[in-house]
């Protein structure tokens, strides 16, 4: 039995912005969240009280700043159950674009020959889909796309007929921000594992949603960006196996990231290190780590079961509305935050710029997804994204700014 | 916060162009046309224009393409605005034009010659639509720039 209350909100008190906003409806957290007042404040707590450069620190400010990072490792280490021993897997970067390129610039030429395939999805997100278009490019691969159905379901014999022994790296989604679906990334990374292929996972959409445990799902590497999980812009994540780390090249080159550096040549530090060229954004890494906390606290399934009801809601008061016609699945329970959709004969922006003047903020355009667009024959749709400090009230502004789209447009 | 302004700027006579554009379609005899896209949302437009080199006179323009409705309008609006008129009248217009988008206040006399298009004037104040209210003008410089560079 649902026991979850979606008119009642006690989370919005928790993020400024919102309370501050009564009359705002925001339905764009995929493009990025909002932050709860505690990570706010960490941030001018950090500024205030422990500024100092982080590493090689030989004093007590310093130290305690390296001592704040590598807490903050351990916490997303266990946070994606990656295991608080693995912290030092953790490699801070500034967000999801860059640890994909970390993977696809420096990992992926110690695999890819001429000839060999990448495998990435019709749903990927442009920031996991030009870098292996350019790694391929580079290596004289091929890119070759795992196609879903128009639920955004992708089958098991589309899997096996693309996914073989000249796969060398699998990379996917784990949830689509514009189908909201998630990949049967667990069977990928199998069958990837089968052909002696790497599997790499754009998690971008999924930790803010789900509980996320890279053991259970088998990759190999993982990424995601700290802003769409309540933490500061700037932070970014890859989680990857030691031993793959370990023998990789680094991306970036410069300070902190050596042991010892000659006129010609240069010692790497090992991981994290070795991939964390220059100094980090150690304040926003700090406020990340108390937005893992706070996410900790109220707790993934908790805000899993509090979007499943929203997305129900929303499907529903959405199906209603005769001119809405949704992209992906029609099962609101295979969304996780992401609901897409169009208005019969209005232009996506034409459609956000009429909500924007109600203070309904949704996406318009091709969301950084193009490929798919034009695979499920459109150019571009609108898209509503909840986050569990959402709640009903939001969705039927939505609901009633639709219906005034639809007035003016005479649909 | 509630504003409404970005509603007020879907008037009649936008509504009207983006439903029934007079000048949406292919233009068989072309001589020249131009692809313009608006990479941030994806738009397209292909504007056309039948040019008379010896009067250097628009005798046709029209467009095709898909955008939303103040892409679609504005384009329409346009090509109203150039049929018939001589090149550097067109050249004119779109300096007029891509000023007020810009934020440049129009005299009386601007404002008359921009006709409906003056409308598009407070879309100046919202960054994320000027692309959208520019594109059929932009794509008309190109054609402008291209036909000189060739003379
Ligand atoms: C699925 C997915 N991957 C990657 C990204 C890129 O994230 P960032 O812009 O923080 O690098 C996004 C952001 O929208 C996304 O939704």
């Amino acid at each position: 039995m649902s026991s979850i209350d979606i008119t009642s909100n006690p989370y919005k008190k928790d993020f400024p912005l919102l309370a501050s906003m009564p009359d705002l409806a925001f339905l764009d957290s995929a493009a990025t969240a909002q932050r709860p007042a505690c990570v706010i404040e960490a941030l001018d707590h950090f500024y205030k009280t422990m500024n100092a450069n982080p590493l090689r620190g030989l004093y007590e400010l310093s130290i305690e700043v390296t001592e704040a990072i590598d807490s903050t490792r351990k916490s997303i280490a266990r946070f994606i159950g990656a295991g608080e021993e693995n912290a030092r897997d953790i490699i801070f970067n500034r967000n999801a674009s860059e640890a994909l390129n970390i993977v696809a610039q420096a990992f992926a030429p110690t695999v890819l020959e001429e000839g060999d395939e990448v495998c990435i999805t019709i749903m990927e997100h442009h920031s996991n889909l030009i870098p292996w278009q350019q790694a391929c490019k580079k290596a004289g691969a091929k890119l070759v796309y795992l196609y879903c159905d128009k639920n955004g379901f992708i089958s098991d014999e589309e899997m096996q007929a693309k996914i073989g022994p000249k796969t060398k790296i699998v990379s996917a989604a784990h949830v689509s921000n514009v189908l909201g679906v998630t990949n049967p990334i667990a069977r990928m990374a199998q069958l990837a594992h089968e052909n002696g292929a790497y599997m790499v996972v754009d998690g971008a959409q999924s930790v803010p949603h789900m509980p996320v445990d890279v053991t259970e799902l088998g990759c190999d590497f993982f990424a995601f960006s700290g802003h769409k999980v309540f933490g500061p812009f700037g932070v970014g994540v890859l989680w990857g196996k030691h031993e793959l780390l370990e023998s990789m090249p680094p991306f970036l080159t410069g300070g902190e990231m050596i042991d010892y550096v000659s006129e010609q040549d240069a010692v790497w530090s090992p991981p994290p290190e070795k991939f964390e060229a220059g100094t980090q954004d150690a304040a926003g890494i700090y406020a990340t780590g108390v937005a893992i906390d706070y996410a900790e606290k109220v707790g993934l399934a908790a805000m899993e079961q509090r979007e499943r009801e929203l997305m129900r809601y929303l499907a529903e008061r959405m199906d209603a509305l005769k001119f809405i016609e949704v992209v992906g699945p029609a099962d609101p329970d295979a969304r996780s935050g992401a609901y897409s959709f169009n208005v019969t004969g209005v232009h996506p922006h034409d459609v956000s710029g009429i909500l924007s003047g109600e203070n309904i903020a949704i996406r318009a355009g091709h969301h950084c997804a193009q490929p798919l667009l034009l695979f499920l024959g459109m150019h571009t749709c609108c898209r509503a994204s909840v986050a569990f400090y959402n709640d009903a009230s939001d969705i039927d502004k939505l609901v009633e700014g639709l219906e005034l789209v639809g007035r003016m447009f005479n649909v | 916060m509630s504003n409404g302004s970005t509603s007020s700027i879907y008037s009649a006579a936008l509504m009207d162009h983006n439903a029934h554009p007079d000048y949406r379609y292919e233009l068989e005899d072309a001589t020249h046309s131009h692809d313009g896209i608006n990479a941030s949302c994806g738009d397209e437009l292909t504007l056309y224009l039948r040019i008379d080199d010896e009067n250097d006179i628009i005798e046709e323009a029209s467009f095709t393409g898909h955008g939303c409705a103040i892409s679609q309008a504005s384009a329409d609006m346009m090509a109203g605005l150039i049929e018939g008129e001589s090149v550097d009248e067109a050249k004119r217009l779109l300096g007029l034009f891509i000023g007020m988008i810009q934020g440049n206040e129009l005299s009386e006399d601007d404002i008359e010659d921009l006709d409906e298009a003056a409308e598009l004037q407070s879309i100046s104040r919202m960054p994320a639509r000027v692309k959208c209210a520019e594109l059929a003008w932009r794509t008309l410089n190109g054609i402008l720039t291209e036909r000189e560079t060739e003379k």
